[in-house]
């Protein structure tokens, strides 16, 4: 057990800060309550006290602004972290994220990039409604430049964060925030995870679920209630949407010959789309039934404690998915 | 090739710094004279806003600025990347899209970033640059330098909120930021008294704590008089300052606007107001340069342009591999 620990999302993800700020000085925190506050949901806590407001730097409610700042900053050497509250307010800094941020090192011909992390939270499940639940990440996939990543466990959240902060690209971070308490085993050097590269959660033969983020848990407690039925599924998290891992993907599903994509993020012109696109194309011959989407539906995420579990896909929809996709 | 703008920031009746900044105007001058027939003549690819009639806010902030110190630019922005002292054979290949150009090609009039100038660049969003500018301020801040960021705007950036939000960071954070709008009276075709409530422009930065001034911007002595001011305020440590660099354009929004919004007596009172006359005519009535000499300076600016035009008419197009290069690093 000394060379791994457990560790839960938030903590990891701010474990990776305090160690990307020691060994850099040009690596600062910008948001809203970041500092003395320590973040609202807890995820900031201690930094102010250590690196001190040249370096961790609480913003008023101004998120285009602030972001643009940030974006200055970067230009001009620094490394720094933005934190979006909430994913959904993130649109209001879209002028400065599409038309700044992910254009700069094209427009400078190399010459300078924007070397930004944004890091924001999102995710269904906690009754916050319409304007408080969403995750933007395949909108923001859609702007070439930009890399993007979703990570669905604590150590894969240390890692992916040390990665962003050293990544010389905008690096846009979402965070599930119903995985914050959730634990898993860490090694102790809390190494790196690199960006664009996808992990297998789980060998087997049958059927691929491709899951983002916080459906790999739904995916796992689904490939162990199908295990006791003999079908064994295999799991890849993408871990990036952009760059995105194909080779592990299409590897796995010329082995399975089958493939569910599973996304907390509406149906629509989103990420289970192009995945499943991107295995018609290179894996087409293998393929022994179409390749199946399971999202979110196409409509705003409600607050009520009925509807809102409906919006998104679960254990039991995606265990019914593999029972018909194996069909 | 050393012709930028000579930087020692004396005081604005310094004769060599008055020749540096009328040597400068009359190169902004006759680089858009150059564009915008290269324009006419089909040249040039897309859009291009010109700044002529604008040289003396470009190049009186400028020149109250070190080397070191960042600016971020706007979409009729030529006169500041030349006033920073951007390669004009670089910059004119640029907004024809050559290979050659500054950014590759790839950039043009709208998005020229120039960093090794400190540049941040020109900008296709109205008041886009404004957070990078106040944001390369900040990186100051928590470097512990001193380093100052010009931000210039044209009017029409004014009511977007982005300049609200900034001025008021610049201002709680104390940033060396200097905000200069650069008043042409026009945002595209309307007017700026038809889309600007209230009664005072400074008034906008004032709310802020930040001062404000509103002043002359076709007298380069009085641009670079404010600016020192505000530079060495931000210098110091005690924050933004907001300037109103009242000028006009020459031109329209852009190369083919017809400006028919535009009334002709007030056109005509304006272009007597030529920020070049009035440099000439006080360089020659301190003794500082002959008329021949004043006459020579414009000769060699032509000169420089048409021979970077020649030039840059006959370089190549970017490679087609350029296309997907430098989208990441």
């Amino acid at each position: 057990m000394d060379e791994s620990r457990t560790i839960n999302f938030r903590d990891a993800v701010l474990e990776a800060l305090f160690i990307e700020m020691r060994a850099d000085s040009n690596v600062i925190l910008i948001g809203e309550d970041v500092g003395a506050a320590g973040g609202v949901f807890k995820q900031t806590q201690g930094l102010f006290a250590e690196f001190g407001e040249r370096r961790v730097i609480d913003t008023p409610i101004s998120e285009p602004g602030a972001f643009g700042m940030a974006i200055g900053a970067a230009m001009s050497g620094m490394r720094p972290v933005f934190e979006v509250m909430f994913g959904d307010f993130m649109t209001l800094c879209m002028d400065q994220l599409v038309n700044q941020a992910a254009k700069v090192r094209y427009m400078s011909n190399g010459r300078v990039g924007v070397p930004l992390v944004l890091r924001t939270t999102m995710g269904t499940g906690a009754n916050l409604g319409p304007q408080h639940s969403q995750g933007f990440y395949a909108w923001a996939a859609h702007t070439p430049g930009l890399k993007v990543v979703v990570p669905s466990n604590a150590a894969d959240a240390c890692g992916l964060m040390r990665a962003a902060i050293l990544d010389d690209d905008p690096v846009l971070f979402f965070e599930d925030r119903l995985l914050y308490n959730s634990s898993c085993e860490i090694a102790s050097d809390l190494p790196i995870v690199p960006i664009g590269s996808a992990r297998t959660v789980r060998d087997g033969r049958d059927v691929t679920i491709i899951a983002i983020g916080r459906m790999v848990a739904f995916a796992q407690e689904a490939a162990n209630r199908l295990a006791k039925d003999g079908v064994d599924v295999e799991i890849i998290d993408p871990r990036t949407i952009l760059p995105f891992d194909a080779a592990t993907v299409v590897t796995s599903v010329k082995k399975t010959h089958r493939a569910i994509v599973v996304d907390g993020a509406p149906l629509a012109y989103g990420v289970t789309g192009e995945i499943a696109a991107t295995i018609m194309e290179q894996a087409f011959d293998w393929l022994d039934a179409p390749v199946m989407r399971l999202a979110a539906v196409n409509a705003p995420v409600p607050i009520s404690r009925s509807l809102e579990p409906l919006v998104r896909p679960d254990a039991i929809r995606i265990e019914n998915a593999v029972r018909a996709v194996i069909a | 090739m050393k012709k930028g703008l000579k930087t020692q920031n004396g005081a604005s009746d310094d004769g060599q710094l008055m020749l540096s900044m009328h040597r400068t105007m009359l190169r902004i001058r006759h680089f858009e004279e150059t564009i915008r027939k290269l324009a006419a003549s089909g040249a040039v690819p897309g859009l291009v806003h010109l700044c002529a009639g604008q040289e003396a806010t470009n190049v009186g902030i400028i020149a109250a600025l070190e080397e070191r110190d960042f600016i971020a630019s706007h979409h009729r922005g030529h006169g500041h990347c030349i006033a920073k002292g951007a390669p004009i054979e670089e910059l004119m290949a640029e907004i024809l899209g050559k290979a050659s150009g500054l950014c590759g090609g790839r950039s043009g009039s709208m998005h020229v970033i120039d960093m090794d100038r400190r540049n941040l660049g020109t900008n296709g969003i109205v008041g886009g640059g404004i957070p990078l500018a106040a944001g390369a301020a900040l990186a100051a801040r928590s470097r512990g330098s001193d380093d100052v960021c010009v931000c210039f705007f044209g009017d029409g950036a004014l009511n977007q909120g982005l300049l609200h939000e900034c001025m008021n960071m610049a201002a709680i954070w104390k940033l060396a930021v200097v905000f200069v709008c650069e008043n042409n009276g026009y945002g595209e075709f309307t007017a700026i008294d038809d889309v600007t409530a209230g009664p005072s422009m400074p008034g906008r930065g004032k709310v802020f704590g930040i001062p404000s001034v509103m002043i002359d911007g076709m007298d380069v002595q009085a641009v670079y008089d404010a600016a020192r001011r505000a530079v060495a305020y931000a210098r110091a440590g005690k924050g933004p300052s907001f300037i109103i660099c009242n000028t006009w354009r020459f031109g329209g929004h852009h190369v083919g606007d017809k400006q028919e919004y535009k009334d002709d007596d007030i056109t005509k009172a304006w272009l007597l107001r030529d920020p070049l006359l009035k440099s000439a005519k006080v360089l020659a009535a301190t003794g500082v340069a002959s008329a021949k000499a004043i006459a020579q300076m414009e000769i060699d600016a032509i000169t420089e342009m048409m021979a970077a035009a020649d030039a840059v008419r006959r370089a190549p197009e970017p490679a087609p591999q350029a296309l997907l290069e430098h989208i990441y690093g």
